[in-house]
């Protein structure tokens, strides 16, 4: 691996809050390699340098989603992101919009309670065992290749959470349930095997939700997945409006 | 001070076949409470990265036989056959219940879902969702999970041990990372899916967190691990990163070249049937390893390659079917697959070996069981074949979930004082960690200094010197990790102690699989050693037991669960 070193000046936050009042800036000047990603830097920085500085990554290749922070102020996956694209220095931040827990790793709890308040999960009227007449005799739900691709793109989401730290509206309105758990939402919503959209559509016209978006879009912008939340939110928005209207026409119960 | 709380049942790790351990046991009775508990998010979990397929038998030209043989045969013979007749008999119900589940499987036209081939199965049985299959799978159990409020989650919480007492297995000791606080988390019975130990190499397709933490529990806790001198090797990762190619990108029809743009595999004749490219990994591994000693690797600053060739696919095969392939290969090699050729070379990707189980996923401490890549069921025997392993997370991880459940009915909860003190005892070793100043060594050196043993002693092929080598090294690193130098004093997501606490777990294993390599004086499956260079039934066909004592593991023998297919040749 001889190769000639660059240096790199690569600006952390740190915060332990035992100790900090409020977040601060560490910098490090490092050895780097050409083809590093960003996370490669902070790893040796957390190797050889500074064994203290926290964050979260595991598998490297863009699939994981944990590894989401704010590089020079925009939400980009570490792993996934050139360390050669900010030329002499790069400022490494927390993702935005989220509660720090401490250095690079943020507070997600709110982000998991509003991923599970969309039902992600095919909602059946029956119990399998009921259900056997719609399955084939392999135990599958036929479905067909058009139908899988109505959601297969919002079923990409990796919950990396750039589009949160993207998003205007939870700057500003926290409650908003957001564009990965909409997107979502919307995924098992127009899915041929499901049975819930009732139901998600009253989640998603409750409070702090799908009308909260004015479409700005920066979501699908830093989605790393090319998942388009901000699709599937303007999507779910027409869905939920349809549905209420639906309702007032022939009433029935939430399923 | 020790927080307390109290579960039927305690599941440790939360992929593919915790996940499904946890399903399976919600299922059973919802009055249950189930704790899962991981050191990351669920959906962090390293079944994320699985690319490729999932088996089971789907088409009408396949059957048990099928499958089951390709699986005994891909074993080398030292799978159990009881557990692969189980395995491929419950496999399709499995991967249905999963389709059932939302799981996005690729589908064929007439709206049944879709297979493809894979390397040593005999026909296309294996299900995908384009080359993503890990992560929807991963992703659809999660979702899944959820619906079932008596699932109780604990996230980013690390197991330090496994609580006994009166003989049987009651919980655990954790700490919880973003405090600093230590738990016992108490339940009846307990279940390891913690995933393999690919970290303790230094190339590697597995993720950070495969640092084997489960299998050191068990084996801490008197429990032998098996089999551990198994190490699969993925014949396609790229070189540098380590990054997993599929193996579909061969079972959709890619070659694989050397340095003179020759299919070197057509004169190797591992393939099945007339496709030279889908031979079983520790085939294939060996014979690129062969190309690069016969001067017909390409070379680069990572070292020697071979090449994965896409190019007749056409980019809109390779968009339709293997699209994370070319996401992969453009970013992090910079070539695209439609057009060049992906640099490839054989990596650390699988143990075959883990906590020794059977076919009830039950390992030989009562109340414990385990299930995945951290298990060794015997299905997998010297090698395993690619797209059984995901099927094998849900499979036993369902076994697991019944059965922990029926064990945790049978018992009477333990006396949770005795308990708590341990976890007490485990709360201060865990704090005189934090912050040590007084330790000699440093965590990143001596992992490095463990992987590289391990690179040298443990690869694709190996030779008795190395392998001797290896484990005296694998010693050494293990007495030199208690005396570890910590510089992170804080309590709030300390990540250094995490580090240590891995690190203490791999040199455990690195110790046994080194112990256990060297032990076995034939070439089976993908243990291949270059001084005994044949199979040997007459003195080799068992199991490698090893149990912990202070002074290294000591080895056993387990009989290898035989049947109607008798041990023969392995030709393909």
């Amino acid at each position: 691996m001889a190769e000639s070193e660059k240096m790199m000046r690569i600006e952390i936050t740190r915060f332990d809050p035992d100790r900090d009042e409020v977040p601060k800036t560490q910098e490090y000047e490092i050895p780097v390699q050409s083809d590093w990603k960003v996370l490669d830097a902070i790893n040796y920085i957390k190797d050889e340098v500074d064994p203290s500085v926290s964050h979260r990554w595991s598998c490297r290749m863009a699939v994981c989603g944990s590894c989401g922070m704010m590089l020079n102020g925009e939400p980009k996956l570490t792993c996934k992101t050139p360390l050669s694209d900010y030329g002499s220095g790069v400022k490494i931040e927390p993702l935005a919009n989220f509660p720090i827990v401490r250095d690079l790793v943020v507070d997600m709890d709110g982000f998991m309670d509003k991923f599970r308040k969309v039902k992600p999960w095919i909602v059946r009227a029956k119990e399998r065992a009921e259900d056997m007449e719609n399955l084939n005799e392999k135990g599958t739900f036929s479905q067909s290749p058009a139908e899988l691709a109505t959601f297969k793109q919002f079923s990409m989401c990796i919950n990396c959470l750039l589009c949160y730290a993207a998003c205007p509206i939870i700057a500003n309105e926290p409650e908003f349930i957001g564009p990965a758990a909409i997107a979502l939402g919307h995924r098992y919503n127009i899915d041929s095997r499901d049975e819930g959209a009732h139901t998600r559509n009253a989640v998603f016209r409750g409070e702090g939700t799908v009308f909260s978006c004015s479409f700005a879009n920066e979501c699908s912008e830093v989605c790393p997945k090319n998942v388009d939340p901000a699709a599937a939110v303007n999507q779910a928005k027409l869905a939920a409006v349809v549905d209420w209207a639906k309702g007032l026409i022939l009433p029935r119960e939430g399923a | 001070m020790v927080q307390v709380s109290r579960h039927d049942i305690v599941i440790v790790g939360g992929g593919g076949a915790g996940l499904r351990a946890a399903i399976a046991a919600a299922e059973a009775n919802p009055d249950l409470s189930i704790a899962l508990v991981s050191k990351v998010y669920p959906m962090r979990s390293h079944t994320v990265s699985a690319e490729g397929g999932a088996a089971a038998i789907a088409r009408d030209d396949d059957n048990l036989e099928l499958h089951g043989f390709d699986t005994v045969k891909g074993s080398d013979f030292l799978g159990d056959q009881n557990v692969i007749e189980y395995f491929v008999e419950n496999a399709p119900r499995e991967l249905a219940l999963l389709e059932n589940w939302g799981c996005p499987w690729s589908r064929n036209d007439d709206g049944s879902v879709a297979t493809r081939a894979f390397g040593g199965m005999s026909t296309k049985r294996t299900w995908y969702a384009t080359d993503k299959v890990g992560f929807h799978m991963l992703h659809a159990l999660f979702q899944h999970s959820m619906r079932f409020d008596n699932i109780v989650r604990y996230d980013e919480f690390f197991v330090t041990k496994l609580l006994v007492e009166g003989g049987s297995c009651r919980g655990v000791s954790a700490l919880e990372i973003r405090t600093g606080e230590f738990h016992a988390i108490l339940g009846r019975s307990v279940i390891l899916a913690t995933g393999g130990a690919g970290k303790i190499f230094p190339f590697t397709t597995n993720g950070t967190i495969k640092t084997g933490d489960g299998m050191a529990l068990a084996y801490r806790a008197g429990v032998a691990l098996k089999d551990m001198e198994f190490v699969q090797y993925h014949p396609t990762g790229l070189p540098g990163t380590g990054i997993l190619i599929t193996e579909a990108a061969r079972g959709e029809g890619g070659y694989l070249r050397n340095n003179k743009d020759e299919r070197f595999l057509v004169e190797y004749d591992y393939g099945v049937g007339d496709k030279a490219e889908l031979g079983p990994r520790d085939m294939v591994s060996r014979a690129i390893i062969q190309e690069f000693e016969a001067g017909r690797g390409f070379e680069n600053r990572y070292g020697n390659y071979c090449a994965v060739d896409l190019r007749h696919l056409g980019e809109e095969h390779i968009d339709a079917k293997l699209p994370f392939v070319r996401e992969l290969a453009r970013t992090y090699i910079g070539v695209d697959p439609v057009h060049e050729y992906i640099p490839i070379r054989p990596v650390v990707h699988y143990m075959m070996g883990g906590v020794d189980t059977d076919i009830n996923a039950a390992t030989e401490l009562p109340g414990l069981y385990a299930a995945g890549e951290v298990a060794c069921a015997s299905l997998n025997g010297a090698n395993r074949l690619g797209s059984n392993s995901l099927t094998e997370c849900l499979v036993f991880g369902a076994v697991a979930g019944r059965n922990a459940i029926d064990f945790a009915n049978g018992v009477e909860e333990g006396d949770p004082s005795a308990l708590v003190a341990q976890a007490e005892e485990e709360a201060v070793r865990v704090d005189a960690l934090r912050g040590n100043g007084s330790g000699s060594e440093h965590i990143s050196p001596l992992r490095l200094e463990m992987n590289s043993a391990m690179e040298a002693g443990c690869g694709v092929y190996r030779m008795q010197d190395t392998m001797a080598k290896a484990a005296a090294a694998t010693r050494s690193i293990r007495q030199r990790a208690a005396d570890l130098h910590l510089r992170d004093s804080s309590r709030v997501f300390n990540t250094e102690i995490v580090s240590a606490l891995e690190l203490m777990n791999m040199v455990e294993l690195a110790e046994v699989l080194a112990v256990s390599a060297a032990h076995r004086k034939e070439s089976r499956g993908a243990h291949t050693c270059r001084d005994y260079p044949t199979r040997d039934d007459q003195n080799y066909l068992y199991h490698t037991l090893a149990h912990r004592t202070e002074d290294g593991p000591r080895l056993d023998r387990k009989d290898v669960k035989l049947g109607h297919w008798v041990p023969q040749e392995r030709k393909y």
